[in-house]
């Protein structure tokens, strides 16, 4: 007996040997380019990189304009996702899952096609080139609609009619029903849609090189950037280091740690 | 009534918003024509042309193959590590589960630029090696997180049963619970594939130089401004939306009644 279950947990083995090395390791191999430099091909110790970010004009408007970015479009998905998410949740039609459906079937689609795409269209309107925020942000907006529909829709779906009916009864109007009742159920969802559209918003550089021609620098590009172009691979761990700093504290804000990401992700739909 | 026609109106202006792009392409495809916007007939032309480029049917072939290798492998490994982590004491499971979670929650370009320092040291970088493991690494946690929620529906006498029947503990896990969390494996598998399928940032830090994948051959082709210069690119991707399109709606169509009955219960 004690032998069969040592037999069930050895399967774990082999997971924990591959996130101890291709996951665990590489993130502490971050950390430790962050802070040494290389002098005379000798690596050392260094605070450097990190007061070079915080002394470098350019990389701090890199970051405040990143957080200006993320910010708005995580705020524009929330206002058009919310009242989506509301309609489909409270309709009575019968087949409303499909309905559901063919709002987040694009995030099963390869996004660099679909970003073209909005290229495309982007160019036939005469915005392309010459506003090049305004792209990123509907680009963003564009990309990551339906990781915050669907988290919205779950919770919204979930809540109880019978609440929204005593509160009615109670004589709240409707408008006091939902910001004191319907939106503050709703909370789980909209910090699961904040969570997956904010991070990838300051990050996903594949969205503002195409839609910017390549004109505006995101954080996740500045990274890219210190890797490929100017190949300072301690500043741009450094740089990593501060956008992980950055999400760890939006999600302590949040309270996002509990959501696991999955479900957000759509898998339940397969 | 007013409220209905909002909504309707809600939901057509977003829908609008999301398939616009998509349909633009689609209909240009049907057009042998160098620009979006400049129609000059009907016709399959820039199909023709998108088969008859080796270099594209190159790149199709490298990212389906990509796909399933990582979706294989990520698949057996989650699976078995969600197997181990379901049966194992706390004190192991709690750290295992946090460390698999990383990659989840991580930016992508992280996850990117950490291989790439692992892959450097061990004179692996921009191999297939590294690749394939970068894909991994984005999906193995999902197989993990789509495997766990079945494992904890099992019923655990079965396991027990099986033993006391006389069955050894590896036809036990094949022949019981295999089978009792399979639809989870399909799901992880599933999502493995389309993880892979959408991925531009890991690929980009992981593959070889002279490998592509349409994620990152498109991208270069816009980066270098061809993109108005190969019409079969835009051939490529409305092949893909509209083929996407279908498999996806005939999968959660047909998938949706037995679930629904399910739920029921």
């Amino acid at each position: 007996m004690v032998r069969v279950h040592f037999n069930r947990r050895q399967l774990c083995i082999p997971y924990g040997l591959f996130l101890a090395l291709f996951v665990v390791i590489p993130m502490l191999l971050i950390l430790f380019y962050a802070f040494t430099e290389e002098v005379d091909g000798i690596l050392t110790f260094t605070f450097s990189n990190f007061l070079n970010f915080f002394t470098s004009t350019a990389k701090l408007s890199t970051l405040l304009m990143s957080f200006t970015v993320a910010i708005i479009s995580t705020a524009i998905c929330l206002a058009i996702a919310y009242p989506v998410a509301y309609i489909l949740a409270r309709s009575k039609l019968r087949r409303r899952n499909v309905l559901l459906m063919l709002f987040i079937l694009p995030m099963w689609i390869n996004f660099v096609l679909r970003i073209t795409a909005l290229r495309e269209l982007l160019d036939l309107v005469g915005l392309l080139g010459t506003q090049n925020y305004l792209n990123t942000i509907i680009g963003m907006v564009y990309d990551f609609l339906p990781f915050m529909i669907l988290p919205l829709y779950t919770t919204l779906e979930k809540l109880d009619e019978s609440y929204l009916e005593a509160a009615a009864d109670l004589g709240a109007n409707p408008f006091t029903v939902f910001t004191k009742v319907t939106f503050p159920l709703s909370m789980p969802g909209v910090i699961s849609g904040i969570t997956m559209v904010f991070m990838p918003s300051m990050t996903n550089y594949v969205v503002s090189d195409t839609l910017s021609n390549f004109n505006i620098t995101i954080l996740g590009k500045l990274i890219d950037q210190y890797f490929t172009t100017y190949d300072n691979w301690h500043m741009g761990s450094m740089i990593s280091i501060i956008l992980l700093v950055i999400i760890f504290l939006t999600m302590l804000a949040t309270g996002g740690f509990k959501d696991d990401g999955r479900e957000a992700r759509g898998a339940n739909l397969w | 009534m007013v409220k209905r026609i909002v909504s309707v109106a809600i939901c057509v202006a977003v829908l609008l918003f999301i398939y616009a792009p998509i349909l633009l392409l689609v209909v240009y495809s049907f057009t042998d024509s160098n620009v979006i916007g400049k129609w000059d007939g009907f016709s399959f032309a820039l199909y023709a042309d998108l088969f008859r480029d080796a270099e594209i049917m190159q790149i199709l072939f490298n990212t389906v193959w990509l796909a399933l290798v990582a979706a294989l492998l990520s698949t057996a490994l989650g699976t078995a590590g969600a197997v181990g982590i379901f049966y194992s004491k706390r004190k192991f499971a709690k750290p295992l589960q946090a460390a698999s979670q990383i990659p989840v929650i991580n930016a992508e370009i992280v996850t990117a630029i950490s291989l790439a320092l692992l892959f450097s040291a061990l004179f692996l970088y921009r191999t297939y090696f590294s690749l394939i493991v970068g894909h991994m690494v984005l999906c193995t946690p999902f197989v993990v997180l789509s495997v766990m929620p079945k494992l904890k529906q099992m019923d655990p006498n079965t396991y027990e049963a099986a033993l006391d029947l006389g069955a050894s503990p590896s036809q036990v896990l094949f022949k019981v619970v295999v089978p009792q969390i399979f639809s989870g494996i399909l799901s992880g598998f599933m999502l493995s594939i389309t993880l892979s399928l959408d991925d531009y940032i890991v690929t980009a830090f992981t593959k070889p130089p002279m490998f592509d994948t349409i994620s990152t051959y498109v991208y270069n082709a816009v980066k270098n401004g061809t993109n108005n210069s190969t019409p079969a690119l835009r051939a490529l991707s409305a092949l893909i939306f509209i083929v996407m399109i279908a498999v996806l709606l005939v999968i959660n169509l047909r998938a949706r009644k037995p679930a629904q009955k399910e739920a029921a219960k």
